[in-house]
């Protein structure tokens, strides 16, 4: 148990002042957020008028990856520098491995594992017409990722530094390539054709929750592959998602 | 409307006491953590202007959207954020989690 | 404007939350605030579902409950870690039991 020294109870001056301008400035904000005019500023009906031309039928994807896609692409990029970032800043391997981790542990993650990546698959399916998604998706294979590196399983220190660079770098990769076609097609960035537009939106999600799930268990590794084999990441246990979707 | 009231106020509560709280400690984990409430402070005010109730029509999806991939990107600050601090730790000649120098803390430990 | 059993939840549901992060926000020990902050995310979610936001609910859920927990607690222990390990400190039984049973110690010694 780590105490920390806290706060002495007692505030000193600045921090009293501190404390008011806190104050003072929520006061304003409440002010303001209780003079927003509700119900008039909403985009609800623009996004259903154009729902239908979007190709997918759940709102919040048409959103993310059809009307702001260039948002989202943007993001994936985000995701991807902060990888970087972490790798450039630390060479020291996993956080601190149990010695002997018990079998049972072992054994529920063996099974918790492949579940959580159908269900990664089965969220970003659904995505396109129901509360789901590639970040819903991405973000339970990034937590299978977790669970099976700190399990340390055997099989993670197989996979090759090529690989887990590939899948860091296949969705931000879909996602521009995707966007570029589009440009040269249909002389839109990201402006899919209306028919296919469903189809590139599936291809694009499945591409980027595989990348956000080896991005995710990444940033939890938090150190650099060395070239060669080295131990890390579970982009094979992760396969099954471009299989099933 | 008083659903809305009630999560917008929440909402910039959080967000005082994550600001209050990032300013006045020094410990970089709490920090982070202090970010973290406020970023949660300011999702819960975006989707709280968007909340309609039930059988009134639909909810706007773009601040849903938006929050999606803010929650996504303030967990990857996050991560790069306790790395940094990790690697501060790494570097400093003082005990970040006790907020004294690392001998005390060594001398505590053989104590 | 129309009060329910909806209205009282949402008051209990707003109350909860501030309590658990003045909570996390002040606590004395940093590895309780975590926890608590896990629960916090897990409340969220609950939150998203109220405000009819499923899909940053099940967000949530998987990322601010699932993981930002571990990257927390991996962090704290890698500090703990470093430490002990690089500074080559003896430490007692006591603390390596609260860090979960630490291979370093070999080399530590």
């Amino acid at each position: 148990m780590v105490k920390t020294r806290n706060r002495p109870k007692r505030l000193d001056g600045f921090q009293r002042l501190f404390l008011l301008l806190v104050i003072c400035m929520i006061i304003l904000l409440g002010y303001i957020l209780s003079n927003i005019p509700g119900g008039t500023l909403g985009l609800e009906d623009t996004v259903a008028e154009f729902q239908d031309r979007s190709g997918v039928e759940s709102p919040v994807t048409a959103v993310l990856l059809n009307f702001r896609a260039y948002d989202t692409m943007l993001e994936v990029v985000v995701l991807l520098l902060a990888v970087i970032g972490a790798w450039s800043l630390t060479k020291s391997p996993l956080p601190g491995q149990v010695a002997d981790i018990s079998p049972i542990q072992m054994g529920v993650v063996r099974l918790l594992a492949p579940v959580m990546c159908l269900v990664a698959a089965y969220l970003v399916w659904q995505g396109s017409h129901l509360a789901g998604g590639a970040f819903q998706g991405g973000a339970i294979l990034g937590a299978a990722g977790v669970l099976i590196l700190v399990s340390d399983f055997p099989q993670i220190h197989t996979i090759s530094a090529l690989s887990l660079r590939i899948g860091l770098v296949l969705g931000p990769l879909f996602f521009v390539g995707i966007a570029f076609c589009c440009l040269f097609f249909t002389g839109d960035l990201l402006g899919y054709p209306e028919e296919t537009a469903g189809w590139f939106i599936l291809l694009i999600e499945s591409a980027c929750a595989l990348s956000i799930g080896v991005t995710l268990a990444a940033l939890f590794a938090g150190s650099r592959p060395e070239s060669g084999v080295q131990k890390k990441q579970p982009a094979v246990k992760q396969s099954p998602d471009r299989g099933n979707s | 409307m008083i659903t809305t009231q009630i999560y917008s106020i929440t909402g910039l509560l959080l967000f005082g006491m994550g600001l209050f709280t990032l300013i006045v400690h020094s410990h970089p984990l709490r920090k982070i953590l202090a970010v973290n409430v406020m970023s949660t402070g300011v999702f819960l005010i975006l989707i709280a202007t968007a909340y309609t109730p039930l059988g009134q029509g639909e909810v706007d999806p773009v601040p849903h959207a938006m929050v999606l991939t803010g929650i996504v990107v303030s967990v990857s600050v996050t991560a790069l954020a306790l790395i940094l601090s990790c690697r501060v730790q790494e570097t400093s000649n003082r005990d970040l989690l006790r907020e004294k120098p690392v001998a005390e803390t060594a001398k505590e430990c053989t104590r | 404007m129309i009060y329910s059993i909806l209205t009282l939840f949402d008051i209990l549901l707003a109350l909860t939350l501030l309590w658990l992060s003045w909570n996390l926000l002040n606590t004395e020990d940093i590895f309780k605030a975590v926890v608590l902050f896990i629960s916090f995310g897990l409340l969220m979610a609950l939150t998203w579902v109220r405000m009819r936001a499923p899909d940053v609910a099940l967000a949530e859920a998987a990322l601010g409950a699932g993981l930002t927990g571990p990257l927390f607690l991996s962090a704290l222990r890698r500090m703990n870690r470093f430490l002990k390990g690089e500074r080559r400190l003896d430490c007692d039984e006591n603390r390596e039991k609260d860090n979960g049973k630490n291979p370093k110690q070999t080399q530590a010694t």
